[in-house]
């Protein structure tokens, strides 16, 4: 038992894509984020906080993004997307289409909190950003990330999973991937949270995180065992994921060349990573 | 095995649902559903299948308040007659003397026809009184004589939702969902179907727990919903279809190849 979490930058042909400097760039980045989570989970915050502080973390490190602007629609204009959920209640909350929020995960969790919805989209999740206090929006074109996630549990058990991404490259304009889709990139219940990335199509086809908790749910299975069946199913360089269980194990499976990964456990384990 | 499919107008049905209403509906399902059996019949794969009803327009009737929706769907449309007058009070405070005339007579029926016993007066879908509360979905799935299963879903959202909000009907997994075992199409309280994962679970119980396609649909509207309200139809790939509720009514039809036939409103 205990609590643990494990985080993402993205699943992809890292080995193809990123240079070995940008590597060791995104390393200390995954380091860097860890380390704001685990000191959050020592200070016992909730596993909620934990997981939107730490995304936060992850959408404002440059060491994440493909390339200053690279994730852009074809028409050249910018559709973040986020969602979070918590395993224990079912609450949840997500958003699409975004322009001008800084912190989308943000967003999402309050749709959940502020809201009788679970997902807001385009001119209306915008219009419901300019109307929370205290809450950050830009019109300059920063760097987006392209997928980053995390899944904590926290000292009670609570499983919390929140993902965000700057959209696809080139993507059509208005095309909605896997992060905002509860079910498919992100999911949390009783027994574990789920965080994915890779090719949303194929993600939202296998309705990747809600299988692994399906597979804990109605087989039996653990965490990792569930965790590696998803995606060992998927095709071949589509998906990674990232997962906790409730009772702190961990599972950071992909079927890429690599992904940005960090997670670490109450009992000391810990580890980085990002080729395979 | 065999082919199979189901359609369905939304859960959620006012209990004082006028008789004449009920009978309305209860042809358009009908009609829809024999405009589904012809093409099964004629071997359409199901992917068409379902596509061919969400092409249905409705003819135009003296009855009918308000446009038909741009996709031409609603088999609904006369049934929300009274609900696009309710909205028409509520955002714009007029209504010509036809709408009023068909109102009134909707909202006094009480003598005319007794509310269905043993329905909570105060029964509400998403806060809403379901004398007021209208389902907006639509969806319909089938399985084709190859086994091929295909669900859709469409909707025109939540009466008096956020502008921007997104409910369950396009999302994959929560209100529609096909594989290879199965096709299921929701309806009721989009953020409870969201967070239920409906669809899909409908699938993995199949899939993971060896369950029949009844024992899953009963199992996720009785212990997946928890405290939202909705329902499902479904059918699986060897010709089997089912539906389950937890509201007051869900307008549906279901047929299979080996005879089976039923249009309903009711438990």
């Amino acid at each position: 038992m205990g609590w643990a979490i494990a985080l993402h930058g993205g699943a992809r042909d890292i080995a193809r894509t990123v240079t070995p400097e940008r590597r060791e760039i995104a390393e200390v980045g995954l380091r860097h984020c860890l380390q704001i989570g685990v000191a959050a989970l020592k200070e016992s915050r909730t596993a909620m906080d934990v997981a939107e502080i730490v995304v936060r973390e992850l959408e404002n490190n440059p060491s994440f993004n493909a390339g200053r602007g690279s994730v852009l629609t074809e028409e050249g204009t910018i559709e973040m997307e986020a969602s979070i959920m918590e395993g224990s209640t079912k609450r949840c909350g997500a958003v699409s289409g975004l322009s001008t929020v800084v912190n989308p995960i943000s967003l999402a969790r309050l749709v959940m909190e502020k809201t009788p919805h679970i997902y807001l989209a385009f001119d209306g999740a915008e219009k419901f950003a300019r109307e929370q206090v205290d809450f950050s929006t830009s019109t300059e074109s920063n760097s987006h990330p392209e997928t980053v996630g995390c899944a904590v549990v926290d000292s009670l058990g609570n499983c919390v999973a929140a993902t965000s991404t700057g959209g696809r490259v080139n993507k059509m304009v208005g095309r909605i991937g896997d992060t905002p889709i509860i079910g498919a990139g992100n999911y949390a219940n009783y027994l574990c949270a789920v965080s994915a990335t890779g090719m949303g199509e194929h993600i939202i086809q296998a309705t990747v995180a809600r299988d692994v908790a399906a597979l804990m749910e109605y087989k039996g299975f653990s965490v990792k065992e569930a965790a590696n069946y998803v995606i060992g199913n998927m095709e071949k360089g589509t998906c990674g994921l990232v997962a906790v269980s409730y009772n702190g194990e961990v599972a950071m499976p992909f079927n890429t060349s690599g992904m940005f990964r960090a997670c670490a456990t109450e009992d000391g384990y810990s580890e980085v990573g990002i080729l395979a | 095995m065999g082919w199979a499919i189901a359609v369905h107008g939304g859960a959620g049905v006012d209990p004082c649902l006028p008789m004449e209403r009920q009978q309305e509906a209860k042809d358009l399902l009908l009609h829809c559903l024999n405009l589904g059996v012809s093409a099964l019949k004629a071997s359409l794969p199901a992917i068409d299948v379902v596509e061919l009803l969400f092409d249905y327009r409705l003819p135009e009737s003296e009855n009918a308040v308000g446009q038909p929706t741009e996709n031409g769907l609603l088999p609904t449309v006369k049934i929300h007659a009274n609900v696009v007058a309710f909205d028409k009070i509520l955002q714009n405070g007029a209504l010509s003397e036809k709408e009023l005339s068909s109102l009134e007579s909707c909202i006094q029926n009480g003598d005319k026809m007794p509310c269905r016993k043993g329905m909570l007066p105060d029964f509400q879908m998403n806060g809403v009184p379901i004398n007021i509360y209208e389902p907006e979905t639509v969806g319909c799935v089938v399985v084709d004589s190859e086994g091929h299963c295909a669900s859709a879903t469409s909707t025109g959202g939540l009466i008096n939702k956020m502008s921007g909000r997104i409910g369950d009907s396009p999302i994959i997994g929560a209100g529609t969902y096909a594989n290879g075992m199965c096709a299921v199409s929701a309806t009721g309280e989009g953020e409870a179907i969201i967070r239920a994962t409906v669809g899909r679970d409908v699938a993995a119980l199949m899939e993971y727990k060896g369950l029949s396609l009844q024992e899953s649909v009963d199992f996720v509207i009785n212990k997946r919903l928890e405290d939202g309200k909705g329902g499902l139809i479904a059918v699986s790939s060897n010709g089997e279809v089912a539906a389950g509720f937890n509201t007051s009514g869900m307008f549906r039809a279901c047929a299979t190849e080996e005879g089976y036939f039923e249009v309903g409103i009711w438990q």
